[in-house]
């Protein structure tokens, strides 16, 4: 079992995968907690829009999309 | 309170039997609403905030919701039952507040058949305040509610923390009274897949926008044409023919029936009882009830968000992020619900180029509807079909916002953040909100177009009858063909397009056949939505932007409408 961090918009669509860490200032990281994008919790992604376009993404239960370059911030790793 | 698109203005509509407008998209209440409500012989005011998802607001929508924190006596804390986890964080920032709660646990039926299992008597207990299952839509679990507003409470053993705290909280609440389980993929969620990845997403965005549209128009002619045309012209044209032969030629003839004896013209007669009802009845309020109608299905579905999802490449490109296609959709029917809209962007750079485009590309319905009638009513002087003439008008309008925000993107300084949006559950619409929705919006179309409209066609008629509208025509004359290569009418068209768009159509095609040629027609016409908002758009945005940036907004329109009909002029007219 190998375990390493990737950022999310590596993360392959519909893979389960746990939040490590999220990079960024406080308000940043306090935006996204607040929607339930936190340390710990599981996430996959749905689809990812082409040309560096936003990523929906599945986690606490409801469906986000989020920016590319937030999700860039975010450092999840795959649960299997 | 609660998240945004939990339901809470449907619950606020239940508890105080005021209309205010829900939809199934996060942003939709951008202000409070206060109503009163009776129970038990004790009156209360309710107060109805806009979702936030914390106490810490990132939009100026979520500002209010904060802000009306500090009146309240009790709060109903509105809690999304399938999402429950995510709702909870707001619930734990709210009991650390001190103000006695209550938990209205709404959307409770689709819990069951998504399989999610919540422990209600256990979470009770463990947060000590009242909480009741609701289905807001359909009123159940309403009644409960107000029955427990009395038991609210703010319990002490919630002491404020950290947000890791909070979540670590919620992750032992949640342990304890959710079970999940597991579902396949359900019909539901192919189609949301399906519209949201790009490749079938993009064709389908296409097909529903073309759809709805041709919808609109074709609810919208067919209003016309079959029932409300027929209704002045066979019952309401005798009555009112018969009325003016009573009246006699004169001063209230000319008021109230027509300027012109003779058979009376409703299109351009230009009396308060004749065009005065007329333009507002028969020609735009089918186009406002079909609009209308197709916007509230695609609002409650929970389709926009997806579209902004798809939109997002695009808007950044113009400086916002793909909420910006939301004050559009709402500005094609009334660009001051558009406005207000735009509240739910985060920054001052967006919500500037949003509301400067939308004043200046974005043509309401009342407009559009016109638009669309000029050019029917012209058919047969035309040298091509209408059709052609009112796609110039709209793709230039599409250019236009597209080249005025790229450059706006690059001349407005400040920040751009990324979206950042929920996408709800597809549902299928409840007919019946649905209707009522349309309904609301239909009469404060009637409430508000209905006086302004009889207040325009007056003052025109009175500007006519002391030969100012003539006197205003020659003195602007020199400017306007110079400049522009049109009549010196023009300036009367574009002055009653202040009071309101459709007057100044209205206007414009009282004057005799002859006076404008057909692409003369279509500059004013592109003219008319960009120059200047009408007064009520003005209004809202001199409070959502503040003076200083509404001048620069204003400096914006009047350069734009100035190139765009130096240009049009050249292309179209060609000297």
């Amino acid at each position: 079992m190998k375990s390493k961090t990737i950022p999310l918009t590596e993360l392959p669509v519909n893979t389960p995968a746990t939040i490590k860490n999220i990079n960024g200032g406080l308000g940043f990281k306090q935006r996204l907690q607040v929607m339930g994008i936190h340390k710990g919790q599981t996430i996959k992604t749905i689809c990812k829009q082409p040309l560096k376009g936003p990523i929906t993404i599945n986690a606490c239960g409801c469906q986000m999309t989020i920016g590319r370059g937030m999700a860039q911030k975010i450092e999840v790793e795959t649960t299997r | 309170m609660g998240n945004p698109n939990v339901g809470k203005s449907v619950v606020f509509s239940r508890l105080t039997g005021a209309n205010v407008i829900s939809s199934n998209y996060p942003g939709t209440t951008v202000d409070f609403s206060k109503g009163k409500m009776r129970y038990d012989g004790t009156k209360s005011t309710i107060i109805d905030a806009p979702g936030t998802y914390s106490l810490e607001p990132s939009n100026r929508a979520e500002q209010v919701a904060v802000n009306i924190l500090k009146e309240a006596d009790i709060i109903i804390n509105v809690v999304d039952a399938t999402n429950l986890e995510r709702n909870l964080y707001l619930t734990l920032q709210l009991l650390e507040q001190n103000i006695p709660i209550v938990i209205a646990l709404n959307i409770w039926d689709e819990t069951q058949h998504l399989g999610i299992h919540i422990d209600i008597e256990k979470l009770k207990s463990l947060l000590k305040i009242p909480i009741i299952p609701i289905v807001a839509l359909t009123g159940e679990g309403i009644h409960t509610l107000v029955s427990q507003l009395q038991n609210a409470s703010s319990p002490p053993h919630i002491k404020p923390t950290s947000d890791e705290g909070r979540w670590i909280e919620i992750g032992t609440l949640i342990k304890q009274v959710e079970r999940v389980e597991h579902r396949h993929h359900t019909l539901r969620n192919r189609i949301s897949d399906l519209t949201i990845k790009p490749g079938t997403g993009l064709p389908i965005a296409l097909a529903i926008i073309f759809f709805t549209f041709w919808i609109v128009r074709l609810i919208g002619e067919n209003l016309i044409t079959y029932v409300l045309d027929p209704i002045f012209e066979l019952l309401y044209k005798p009555l009112i023919t018969q009325f003016g032969n009573t009246l006699g030629s004169g001063f209230l003839y000319n008021f109230l029936i027509s300027q012109s004896p003779g058979e009376i013209n409703f299109l351009e007669s230009l009396g308060l009882l004749t065009t005065g009802l007329y333009v507002p009845l028969t020609l735009v309020l089918p186009y406002i009830i079909a609009f209308y109608f197709m916007l509230s299905v695609l609002e409650d579905t929970g389709y926009l968000p997806r579209l902004a999802t798809l939109m997002d490449n695009i808007f950044h490109k113009l400086g916002m992020h793909g909420y910006g296609v939301v004050p559009v959709f709402l500005g094609l029917g009334c660009n001051v619900p558009g406005m207000l809209a735009t509240r739910s962007l985060e920054t001052r750079k967006q919500r500037f180029i949003a509301a400067t485009l939308l004043s200046i590309a974005v043509p309401c319905m009342a407009q559009t509807s016109l638009i669309f009638a000029m050019f029917s009513k012209l058919k047969t002087s035309l040298q091509y079909p209408p059709f052609f003439y009112i796609t110039i008008v709209f793709t230039t309008l599409i250019m236009i916002y597209f080249i005025v925000g790229y450059l706006l993107n690059k001349l407005v300084k400040g920040e751009c953040p990324e979206i950042f949006l929920e996408m709800p559950n597809y549902r299928v619409p409840h007919f019946k909100t649905t209707l009522k929705k349309t309904w609301m919006r239909i009469r404060w179309f009637l409430k508000d177009a209905l006086p302004w409209m009889f207040l325009g066609v007056f003052l025109i008629n009175v500007l006519y009858t002391l030969g100012i509208i003539e006197y205003v025509a020659s003195l602007f004359q020199p400017l306007m063909t110079g400049i522009f290569g049109l009549p010196g009418e023009t300036s009367v068209v574009l002055l009653s397009g202040f009071l309101r768009k459709d007057l100044a159509v209205g206007t414009l095609l009282s004057f005799p056949i002859g006076t404008f040629s057909e692409m003369q027609l279509v500059i004013i016409a592109t003219l008319l939505t960009i120059y200047f908002p009408c007064v009520a758009t003005f209004a809202v945005m001199i409070k959502e932007l503040g003076i200083k940036d509404m001048i620069k907004a204003a400096v914006i329109m009047l350069t734009v409408a100035l190139f765009v009909a130096i240009s049009l002029r050249l292309i179209l007219i060609g000297n």
